[in-house]
């Protein structure tokens, strides 16, 4: 079971998610901090920990959208949330898809701050309001980055098969 | 069945005699492009090679272009060790397509790859950067990756686990009104599909008005076919493009444009006349919030931006220039002038557009992408509002989450520094007869 921590709207971009005044901070051990730095109460929520680990991001369509900055996607993944939206905006869904950040796409999602969400294989019930929302499957060439534990792990059995060849 | 264009592309380049949208791909690429970001691209490609007992290669730096633009010169410590540590990386891994902080070879990454002839029809195309969809303008396949995704490109030559993407065919017909181009175009279209509209597929470009188009606008296009959401835009290779490749781009071997077949299959089709269209403007907080100027005319702006990877290029300066000549920004008004490369502004110096800017009362700024992103160069006050040939509006994109950024072409920043408010050209310049 997941707690919905906070409740966003569509089209939220990589700007407000990660600034770009930011972005000359590079590692995934130094970009948390800045996450939602925008949101002042938000940011200082993760910063002091108060968010728990496995808590519920929930957004409307084309969460991630702009940038292709990868911040956006380390920096909620230092605070392990789980993104759950009506829609992902594309080089955002491989980038979490390449480090691990956890998303679902429930396109008819409804969800309020403080509800809960048990998220399955193919669908998110809000235990709270007792509905069930169906959720996209994610295509299996993306499933298979996942797998393997991230692109970089995908990457390495790789170039182990190539150093063999 | 028939292919498209980057469904052709895709074919060439994973050695098949056909794919189709929906099939999982490994194309090798022909080029990969980095800014900054580099800093952490070489960071993700150590971390590859890691316990791994291999030495860390890129598997061909003549295929690597790396161009510093978002940050130049640096404005912080941190910034500059992070170009320092590239350079070194550079200089170790000898990668020639290096464009470092100068007057005649820097500039902004999506103007330097195709006025040096990096991108050639038919090519896929990698960049750590959103915007890299611009090289589709030269009919190759360019889309945006993230910093890990580069990394392993780096390593293996290859995109791992493309889907190849459905196509949308957008066919633009008309003669363009006087004081409207194709960033009108562009923004146009991104209002009609919205922001999500062409979520992981390509948009074709197609119709009169896209083949009387020089390069510099078709680079407009697909610039900002991403804020739609699309994996790329592309232009099918003709004329044109030759004709750029070779005149401005100094290209002298063999180049082979790639065609979509008659048959090709589309998700959709859109036909846009723009024979009446009127300047269009991005309003605050999306770029698909798209209006014509009569809707916003008036609005009082503090600063004006001429410049980034969609609109910094002679073509954008010599409208710009046109309507500032002999004339004066407001006095209320900051407007600012960014050059896409080195090589633009030592145009625009000898056409004299540099000195129409300055006199004008512009501050004209180094190639770069200045404040576009809000990390270097114009930031805004609090509730200021600034109007900008960039790409994106969205909320604190200019580095102050309570300012306002509207989206538009040279001619309207330029006739609205006139006045200090959002200003149709027309009504400055060769208004409608």
């Amino acid at each position: 079971m997941s707690t919905v921590v906070i409740v966003l709207g569509d089209d939220i971009s990589t700007d407000v998610i990660y600034p770009g005044r930011y972005m000359a901070t590079v590692l995934p051990t130094e970009t948390p901090q800045f996450a939602f730095v925008d949101l002042t109460d938000f940011n200082a929520k993760l910063r002091a920990k108060q968010v728990p680990q496995g808590s519920v991001l929930v957004a409307g369509k084309n969460f991630g959208c702009g940038s292709s900055r990868e911040q956006a996607v380390s920096t909620l993944k230092g605070h392990e949330l789980i993104v759950v939206a009506k829609g992902f905006a594309r080089i955002f869904y491989q980038n979490s898809v390449n480090l691990g950040l956890k998303l679902v796409e429930a396109p008819d999602l409804e969800a309020k701050e403080g509800d809960q969400l048990e998220i399955g294989p193919d669908e998110v019930v809000n235990t709270t309001t007792g509905r069930r929302f169906r959720t996209v499957p994610m295509p299996p060439a993306r499933q298979a980055i996942v797998d393997a534990g991230g692109l970089i792990a995908y990457t390495r059995r790789r170039l182990a098969g190539k150093s063999k060849a | 069945m028939g292919m498209t264009v980057v469904e052709k592309i895709l074919a060439r380049a994973t050695g098949r005699a056909a794919v189709k949208a929906g099939d999982v791909v490994e194309p090798g690429v022909d080029l990969v492009m980095s800014h900054e970001n580099a800093a952490l691209v070489i960071n993700q490609f150590l971390e590859v090679f890691k316990d791994t007992g291999l030495e860390a290669r890129i598997w061909d730096s003549s295929k690597v272009a790396i161009i510093f633009d978002h940050r130049v010169p640096a404005e912080s410590p941190k910034t500059a060790t992070n170009q320092k540590k590239i350079r070194e990386f550079v200089a170790k891994h000898g990668i020639a397509k290096f464009h470092d902080i100068r007057g005649d070879l820097g500039g902004i990454c999506h103007q330097i790859l195709p006025e040096n002839g990096y991108v050639r029809p038919g090519a896929v195309v990698v960049g750590t950067d959103s915007h890299t969809t611009s090289h589709g303008a030269l009919g190759a396949f360019a889309f945006g990756i993230g910093a890990t995704e580069m990394a392993s490109v780096w390593a293996l030559g290859t995109a791992l686990n493309v889907e190849v993407p459905a196509t949308i065919k957008v066919v633009v017909k008309g003669k363009l009104p006087e004081m409207v181009g194709p960033k009108d175009v562009i923004l146009h279209l991104v209002g009609l599909l919205t922001a999500e509209g062409a979520n992981f597929k390509v948009l074709e470009f197609h119709g009169d008005t896209v083949r009387s188009m020089p390069t510099s606008g078709r680079l407009v296009l697909c610039n900002m076919s991403v804020e739609a959401g699309a994996t790329s835009g592309i232009v099918p290779a003709d004329d044109e493009t030759l004709r750029y490749l070779r005149e401005e781009a100094g290209v002298t071997d063999a180049l082979v444009p790639v065609q979509p077949d008659a048959t090709a299959v589309y998700e959709r089709v859109i036909e846009i006349d723009v024979s009446q269209l009127e300047p269009q403007i991005a309003c605050p907080h999306t770029v698909d919030n798209v209006h014509p100027i009569g809707k916003v005319a008036g609005t009082k702006v503090h600063q004006i931006v001429i410049g980034s990877c969609t609109n910094g290029r002679l073509d954008d300066l010599e409208v710009a220039a046109r309507i500032l000549k002999g004339k004066k920004v407001a006095k209320d008004v900051r407007m600012l002038v960014f050059p896409a490369s080195g090589r633009v502004y030592a145009q625009a110096l000898l056409k004299g557009y540099v000195g129409d800017f300055v006199q004008a009362g512009a501050v004209v700024m180094n190639p770069g992408c200045g404040p576009c992103l809000g990390v270097h160069e114009g930031a805004l006050g609090d509730g200021e509002t600034a109007l900008s040939t960039t790409n994106r509006n969205f909320k604190g994109r200019m580095g102050n989450p309570t300012s306002d950024v509207y989206l538009c072409s040279p001619a309207v920043a330029a006739a609205s520094a006139l006045t200090g408010t959002i200003t149709d050209p027309r009504t400055v310049i060769g208004g409608p007869q």
